[in-house]
């Protein structure tokens, strides 16, 4: 064999031995043990501490305040949503005290207005609404009420009650466009309301010749649309004159 | 919505898996026909199986959002940085909130100011507005992983329980995560030289509680559960919605469904 | 900014350095793969460069993880890549592939071409410098005709396996980018292909300033038909490579994926200067047309033929702005796949720094560096001909 083989084989050899060595020295010990990666790793990120400490402990202690809110319209909005995290009170009571948003500002971060906000969420406008007065003074953040309660066919289509209460034609009952059997509160899928199913319906407000205020929008019912019904290319619960 | 620890043994069809996946069965192939070399041998690899979520795991977490209830408050986004630690400045986030609006002449405007912790500005003439809605992001915990694929060094990987995670301890700090994350999900803490990401608050998981988001959303948009459980919130959410994921075509199985989903939403 | 991109990626996690880490190792595959031209294809007029490409190829492996270790968080860490490489990572056969190249081709096939001289140079010298040299040779001194046979045979060898290694390590780095399928400016499945060719060029490029300038500096006569070979060589490469972009430039102009509108707006608004400007006219366009005009072996006949020291010039200009072109290719690639956001809505900026790790300093020194280590190689192992030393005094 020739020298130098032997020569670099030495030394090759001697580098992979350190290689292999320092290798076994290093790797951490529970790599590989559930994967690869440092098994230690999960536990030590699952022993992170906590910040918020979950609805469930607030109850322990305020059962009153958390037995109103749960049968309230905000049940499904956890104490730490307004009073921020809170596990530090948790373990230590007496201390450390969450803080209670009052001012104005706070309640409009979910209830003041936004288009891109789901239609029939609660909104209000932050600068017209009851100007300077804080929101608790009418309503307990516990057991929010809007000022009417729901009731009648708003009971089950609360989202097309409130987006037709900010609409034009908030004044309208729903049974003047349905006709609705007293049945379908009972079995709301086998009886159903009906819909406008003429033109001439929505005619009677909205044709040429009706008799009906001068404000409201008037088109040809014969030639405006193309023959289909009213309801097909207009929301009637939030009517668009564009 | 509690997370169900009960360990049932009926279990959704997507807690099972086969044994070998495909990029299991390509490597074999490689390493049959190539021969691998001797670098590679002295080198103790284990089992890719490890590496896939659910196996023998008690819980397979997953998320579910429903558009329809987001009101783009904020909640989550300001929650997780109280909760992980998250720096106020410069911007990262975990999770975050975007808002769209599709005007009428086809335009389409996202922006998510400060990740929407600070709620969002009025949109700028509504008349045009075709359609507009939030959509709130986080890390799809995806079940192919594109940031656990390209980690050289193992520091980042799926637990057992499905939650993509990031080892800061043995994280070199390489940013090839950073650039494989299709969602925009993982950022570099400038603190710690890491590479940070959504943990599903994994802490909290590991003590029954549901992540910070979850807890604080006050619409329940977002809902936290068990894939391996028929019995929780979750499972109701996949069963009643039809469910979208963010970018299927990119194939990365994500664990977090959107329910009513635009489809300009990526 | 420019429309909407993710919180999170207001900051280009790849630097400047991660631009010169491709750059750099593209010019040690490019060297190597001349300096196998001379040893395996039998290329005679390339062989004055044969030692030179091989120093330079070593002179700029060393410098190449420079920029990757200093761009880590914990450059402390890096080891890990070698502990506990996650087999599915592109980037976690870096270590092996670079440990490959250096340790078994490069640093391999050197020794094997200058254990003749190593040996001879401990013989003559006295002191420390004897000592040094017998250690290069690792104390393998026998220069027996059959011994140096067996050298010439073993380096002939380890260029074979060096070529496909060579390819490998730069379209590897070229697979590091074309494998992430999140980001539509990276992912194709040409990238390492385009990453290698390119690799070529700027190799070639090179070693033609570094043997022009590094000749006229000595005051020796250069080798016209040797830079009129690396000329020509240098020329079709680029041909290829070019193409090969175009191919690439085409094809997703054609198939005009969901991504092409924001990539579209990339290109003629934040790459412009770099990829419209620097990469294809300056530093691809302009050399092909000044090398295909003066080359002898490219021009037509009855062109009238250029005077050598107008040529020289003419390669040295070409070779300077095809290094340019193919720095913008790079950064056209690890700054550009950054400038836009994942979610296809908008454009983000990058602005260099010029103090600190990752400044325009840092990365000013680190393509400095390599020069001084080739400084300090040339003077251990001289590459001329005409250092050749005599034939060894029989013992």
């Amino acid at each position: 064999m020739p020298q130098q083989v032997t020569r670099l084989g030495i030394a090759f050899v001697a580098l992979a031995v350190v290689f292999v060595a320092v290798r076994q020295k290093l790797v951490p010990d529970t790599f590989g043990e559930a994967g690869h990666y440092r098994a230690a790793a999960v536990d030590s990120i699952a022993a992170q501490p906590l910040q918020y400490a979950g609805h469930e402990a607030c109850t322990m202690c305020h059962r009153p305040i958390a037995e109103k809110r749960s049968v309230s319209n905000h049940s499904g909005v956890s104490c730490e949503v307004c009073h921020g995290p809170a596990a530090e009170h948790v373990a230590a009571p007496g201390s450390v005290k969450p803080p209670a948003p009052r001012e104005r500002g706070f309640c409009p971060l979910c209830h003041g207005y936004n288009a891109s906000r789901p239609s029939g969420f609660p909104q209000i406008d932050p600068v017209a609404h009851n100007p300077m007065v804080p929101c608790m003074t009418c309503h307990d953040p516990h057991a929010p009420e809007p000022p009417v309660i729901p009731g009648a066919c708003r009971a089950c289509h609360g989202q097309i009650a409130s987006q037709k209460a900010v609409s034009h034609h908030a004044t309208l009952p729903c049974l003047t466009c349905h006709d609705a059997p007293d049945e379908h509160k009972a079995s709301p899928r086998t009886l159903r309301p009906d819909k406008p199913s003429s033109r001439d319906f929505c005619g009677t407000c909205h044709a040429e010749d009706a008799i009906s205020p001068s404000h409201i929008p008037r088109v040809d019912v014969s030639t405006h649309g193309e023959g289909y019904l009213c309801w097909q290319c207009h929301y009637p619960h939030h009517p668009e004159a564009e | 919505m509690m997370v169900d620890s009960s360990t049932s043994l009926d279990r959704e069809p997507t807690a099972t898996r086969e044994p070998v996946d495909r990029r299991d069965f390509l490597w074999e192939a490689l390493k049959a026909s190539l021969g691998v070399p001797i670098a590679l041998s002295v080198i103790r690899v284990p089992e890719l199986r490890g590496m896939q979520a659910g196996g023998d795991a008690e819980h397979l977490y997953g998320m579910g959002i429903d558009i329809r209830k987001c009101i783009g408050c904020g909640r989550c986004a300001q929650a997780c940085k109280n909760e992980n630690d998250v720096p106020d400045e410069p911007h990262f986030v975990n999770t975050w909130i975007e808002r769209y609006v599709i005007r009428t002449d086809g335009e389409v405007l996202v922006d998510s100011p400060n990740g929407g912790i600070d709620g969002f500005p009025p949109i700028e003439e509504e008349g045009g507005t075709l359609r507009t809605f939030f959509v709130p992001k986080l890390c799809n915990h995806c079940e192919d992983a594109p940031c656990v694929q390209v980690c050289p060094v193992g520091a980042t990987f799926i637990t057992d329980d499905g939650a993509v995670l990031v080892d800061e301890e043995y994280c070199i700090g390489c940013g090839y995560c950073v650039q494989a994350c299709p969602y925009g999900a993982r950022w570099f803490d400038p603190v710690k030289h890491v590479a940070r990401k959504c943990t599903f608050c994994y802490h909290r998981l590991a003590k029954g509680k549901v992540p910070a988001c979850v807890e604080v959303c006050p619409t329940s948009a977002r809902l936290f559960g068990d894939l391996g459980h028929r019995a929780n919130p979750l499972a109701r959410f996949l069963r009643f919605n039809e469910i979208q994921v963010l970018k299927p075509h990119l194939n990365t199985k994500p664990k977090v469904f959107y329910a009513n989903l635009d489809g300009e939403v990526r | 900014m420019q429309g909407y991109i993710y919180p999170n990626e207001f900051e280009l996690r790849w630097s400047l350095l991660i631009v010169l880490y491709p750059y750099l190792t593209g010019l040690v595959a490019g060297a190597f793969i001349l300096a196998s031209l001379a040893r395996v294809f039998n290329v005679k007029e390339v062989e004055p460069t044969y030692r030179l490409a091989l120093l330079t190829a070593l002179a700029f492996l060393i410098v190449a993880p420079l920029p990757l270790l200093a761009h880590l968080g914990h450059p402390e860490r890096s080891y890990e890549i070698f502990l506990t490489p996650n087999r599915q990572s592109a980037m976690a056969m870096f270590g092996f592939v670079y440990a490959w190249y250096l340790m078994v081709v490069l640093l391999l096939e050197i020794w094997f071409d200058y254990r003749r001289d190593f040996v001879l140079r401990a013989r003559e010298a006295t002191g420390p410098r004897k000592w040094f040299y017998y250690a290069l040779t690792l104390g393998s001194t026998d220069l027996s005709d059959r011994a140096l046979r067996f050298d010439d045979k073993a380096g002939r060898w380890i260029t074979i396996i060096g070529i496909p290694s060579a390819f490998l390590l730069h379209g590897y780095v070229g697979f590091i980018f074309g494998s992430i399928k999140a980001n539509p400016w990276w992912s194709s499945v040409l990238m390492p292909v385009v990453f290698l060719f390119s690799a070529i060029v700027s190799g070639i490029a090179l070693v033609l300033i570094i043997y022009l300038v590094a000749t006229l500096f000595r005051g020796k006569k250069v080798d016209m038909g040797c830079a009129d070979k690396l000329a020509t060589f240098l020329f079709f490469a680029m041909l290829v490579d070019f193409s090969l972009e175009m191919l690439d430039f085409i094809h997703r102009l054609y198939e005009s994926e969901e991504s092409i509108e924001i990539l579209s707006q990339l290109i003629e608004g934040r790459l412009f200067v770099s990829l419209i400007v620097l990469q294809v006219v300056l530093g691809t366009l302009v050399p092909l047309i000044a090398l295909g005009v003066v080359s002898p072996a490219l021009s037509w006949r009855g062109t009238r033929k250029v005077p050598a020291e107008v040529r020289r010039l003419i390669y040295i200009g070409c070779a300077l702005l095809v290094q340019v072109g193919i720095f913008s290719i790079r950064w056209n690639v690890v700054i550009g796949g950054q400038l836009f956001s994942k979610s296809l809505r908008g454009l983000t900026v990058y602005k260099a720094e010029l103090l600190g790790v990752e400044g325009l300093l840092m990365a000013g020194a680190l393509v400095i560096l390599p020069f001084i280590i080739l400084g300090l190689l040339v003077k251990i192992m001289p590459p001329w001909p005409e250092d050749e030393l005599p034939a060894p005094p029989e013992v």
